[in-house]
């Protein structure tokens, strides 16, 4: 494997240059994933509108489309597309639209393997991003993975690394079954060491960021980096920091054997408290290792509100490093520090 | 809407478009009479009365093409080649069905003869069949892909969004407007803005074409010219089927929202397989006993599924967690 620095952006658009060219039936479409398709200007003027998908155009002409903005319609010719033969990639530009799609996903795509008695396969991916940060307000901001991950026949996708966004769009492309891919807004920038040749991470393997005996901290996304800093900042508490990388399915077996080792939990989510996957998770280890908690487990997360435009509020809004820490030390009886 | 001129099929599609009709009707108004004896679980919606539709247009489609239906699908399954005894059993809800009773009534598929299946959500199958055009397009198939909805279905934004995707794309796809009058209960003369549903198609760039739905030959014609245009190139077209149901929205529907005798009148005046008889027979292309012997072959059919699915096994409950994904 050839090494060398990236960002997470270029990964995702590396995963998906390579899979086009070793598979000819993978399409990508979504709104100006070309991005000046009829106009006058440049061919391939945006390449997505953060120019994720810049280049990919000029390489494959015929299977890289602008689509109308009518997220129904293409998300839907996805769906129709994978059980009729293609690997489309389409891209819903912010997790925040689903509201106008979300029939084709989970009712339509999400259930045509089990509704029709395991003879479909739909292989698609909805590629789309995620997460607040940037000051994009209420309906360009939110944490959607718990809304996906609660649909069975979904796969459900949130990497925080480079090397992690490219093996497992490379796995989501390859794979039969639907996948939401979501990505964070703010990690696109972010560099890290990612191989040149192409590479699959499989679903369902959880990636341990740090060991420790104290405490367990799950996060997902950006919370995965907010979590590290949490932990690093902290004397005296040895957390052991668990990446799920993918929340459908879930490798909850990793996450009970750390808390059955460390016996205290603490999850961090960046979706809303209520039915997201920090209660999920807390459930679930609960159950399978209730008689190794020696506290309760503890979730950070946002408030139950929309996300907040101003930056004094959005800053508030999600959780940081100070507030993970804070948890941390709560969980393990540390006190705070003078 | 006048009666096209002397049909060009043959021999055997005239006889393959009559074993279609006819099957579906027997199929439904068998489903109408087992369905009152409490046996059948769940919502069934009859397609009984708009068979010339499903025959005029799936019989011209080839294998590989698609078709993505409604909540009244039993009739488009049974037109792609859908296998009618486990149709029977699915709707009985048995594991011999084919989606091995996963999917029932509204959700009967069969993705190896292109049938996408019945649909749950009203206006659901115009997306997938943009789909299925953009797989002909890449692949460079000559495959196309028909979408059919109601008359309500054609208020849904998906049914809009989806004309204009294909239009947009030059795709492959025939959007089918089966027109019975009724969303629901509510009737077309209520819920649909302008007259027609075709004259949307303008707005899209593409043509809109109104059919008398009764009439299998009218349908077949436009039908044929549709698919050739999708075919050769020349990207979708919107066809309205005017027409009308024999049974309510659903089995159980007391249909008080119709007219007295509005149901009966349909079956006397217009009448798809009665239509279609007299005008083979009339113009000497089939004899009436062609037709009787379709007639038994198909009853004897129904009566066969109906016994099969009934004694067939039911899917045990352990098969409630199988099938939900490839690999998980």
């Amino acid at each position: 494997m050839t090494m060398r620095t990236i960002t997470f952006q270029q990964a995702i658009n590396e995963a998906l240059a390579q899979e086009m060219g070793r598979d000819e039936t993978v399409v990508l479409f979504g709104e100006d994933v070309v991005g000046g398709s009829g106009a006058p200007g440049e061919d391939d003027a945006w390449g997505g509108v953060l120019g994720i998908t810049k280049g990919l155009y000029g390489q494959y002409p015929s299977r890289v489309l602008d689509t109308p903005i009518s997220e129904s319609a293409f998300i839907g010719a996805a769906a129709g597309a994978a059980a009729s033969g293609l690997r489309p990639v389409v891209e819903l530009m912010f997790v925040d639209f689903m509201g106008v799609c979300l029939d084709q996903i989970f009712n339509q795509a999400g259930k045509f393997r089990y509704m029709f008695g395991g003879k479909a396969v739909t292989p698609m991916v909805v590629r789309t991003m995620f997460g607040a940060g940037i000051r994009a307000a209420s309906q360009h901001s939110q944490a959607l993975y718990p809304v996906f991950t609660h649909f069975p026949g979904l796969k459900v996708v949130v990497p925080s690394t480079p090397y992690d966004a490219k093996g497992l769009l490379t796995q989501a492309i390859r794979d039969d079954d639907p996948v939401i891919f979501l990505e964070h807004k703010v990690l696109y920038t972010l560099e890290g060491d990612v191989p040149e040749e192409p590479y699959a991470i499989p679903f369902g393997e959880a990636e341990i960021v740090r060991e420790g005996d104290d405490v367990t901290v799950v996060a997902l996304g950006r919370m995965v980096h907010l979590a590290a800093q949490a932990a690093a900042s902290l004397d005296g508490v040895e957390v052991e920091l668990i990446d799920p990388r993918t929340t459908s399915p879930l490798d909850l077996e990793t996450i009970v054997e750390s808390v059955e080792n460390t016996g205290r939990l603490v999850v961090v989510d960046e979706a809303n408290p209520r039915c997201g996957l920090a209660a999920d998770i807390i459930a679930q280890v609960t159950a399978e290792a209730f008689d190794s908690l020696k506290a309760a487990p503890r979730m950070v997360t946002p408030p139950h509100t929309p996300v907040p435009f101003s930056p004094v509020l959005e800053d508030a809004y999600v959780p940081s490093p100070d507030k993970i820490a804070e948890a941390i030390r709560a969980t393990t009886g540390s006190p705070a520090p003078a | 809407m006048t009666a096209v001129a002397a049909p060009t099929l043959s021999k055997e599609q005239l006889l393959d478009a009559y074993r279609v009709m006819r099957t579906i009707r027997e199929f439904e108004e068998r489903l109408h009479r087992e369905f009152a004896t409490g046996e059948i679980p769940g919502f069934v919606h009859l397609y009984a009365g708009e068979e010339a539709i499903a025959a005029g247009i799936i019989g011209q489609l080839n294998h590989d093409d698609y078709v993505a239906s409604t909540h009244r699908g039993h009739g488009h399954a049974i037109a792609k080649g859908c296998d009618v005894v486990g149709m029977m059993a699915e709707i009985y809800g048995k594991k011999t069905g084919i989606c091995h009773g996963k999917g029932g009534s509204m959700h009967i598929a069969d993705l190896d003869q292109g049938m996408l299946g019945a649909n749950g959500i009203v206006g659901g199958g115009p997306p997938l069949v943009c789909g299925v055009g953009l797989t002909a397009k890449v692949k460079g198939t000559q495959q196309v892909g028909v979408s059919f909805t109601g008359d309500g279905g054609s208020n849904q934004g998906t049914f809009l969004e989806a004309l204009n995707l294909a239009s947009a794309w030059h795709l492959p796809c025939i959007f089918v407007v089966e027109n019975n009058g009724y969303a629901e209960a509510t009737s077309s003369a209520f819920h649909q803005a302008g007259v027609d549903v075709a004259k949307r198609a303008d707005g899209f760039g593409m043509p809109g074409v109104v059919v008398d739905g009764f009439d299998f030959f009218a349908v077949h014609e436009v039908a044929g010219e549709a698919i050739a245009r999708a075919r050769s190139g020349g990207g979708p077209t919107l066809i309205e089927c005017k027409v009308g149901r024999y049974y309510g929205h659903f089995e159980g529907d007391q249909q008080t929202y119709r007219a007295p005798n509005e149901v009966e009148d349909l079956r006397r005046q217009r009448d798809c397989l009665d239509a279609f008889a007299r005008r083979v027979t009339g113009a000497g292309l089939l004899e009436q006993a062609d037709l009787d012997a379709i007639d038994a072959s198909v009853a004897e059919l129904i009566d066969r599924s109906v016994v099969e699915a009934k004694a067939a096994p039911d899917p045990t409950p352990d098969d409630v967690l199988t099938d939900v994904y490839v690999s998980y």
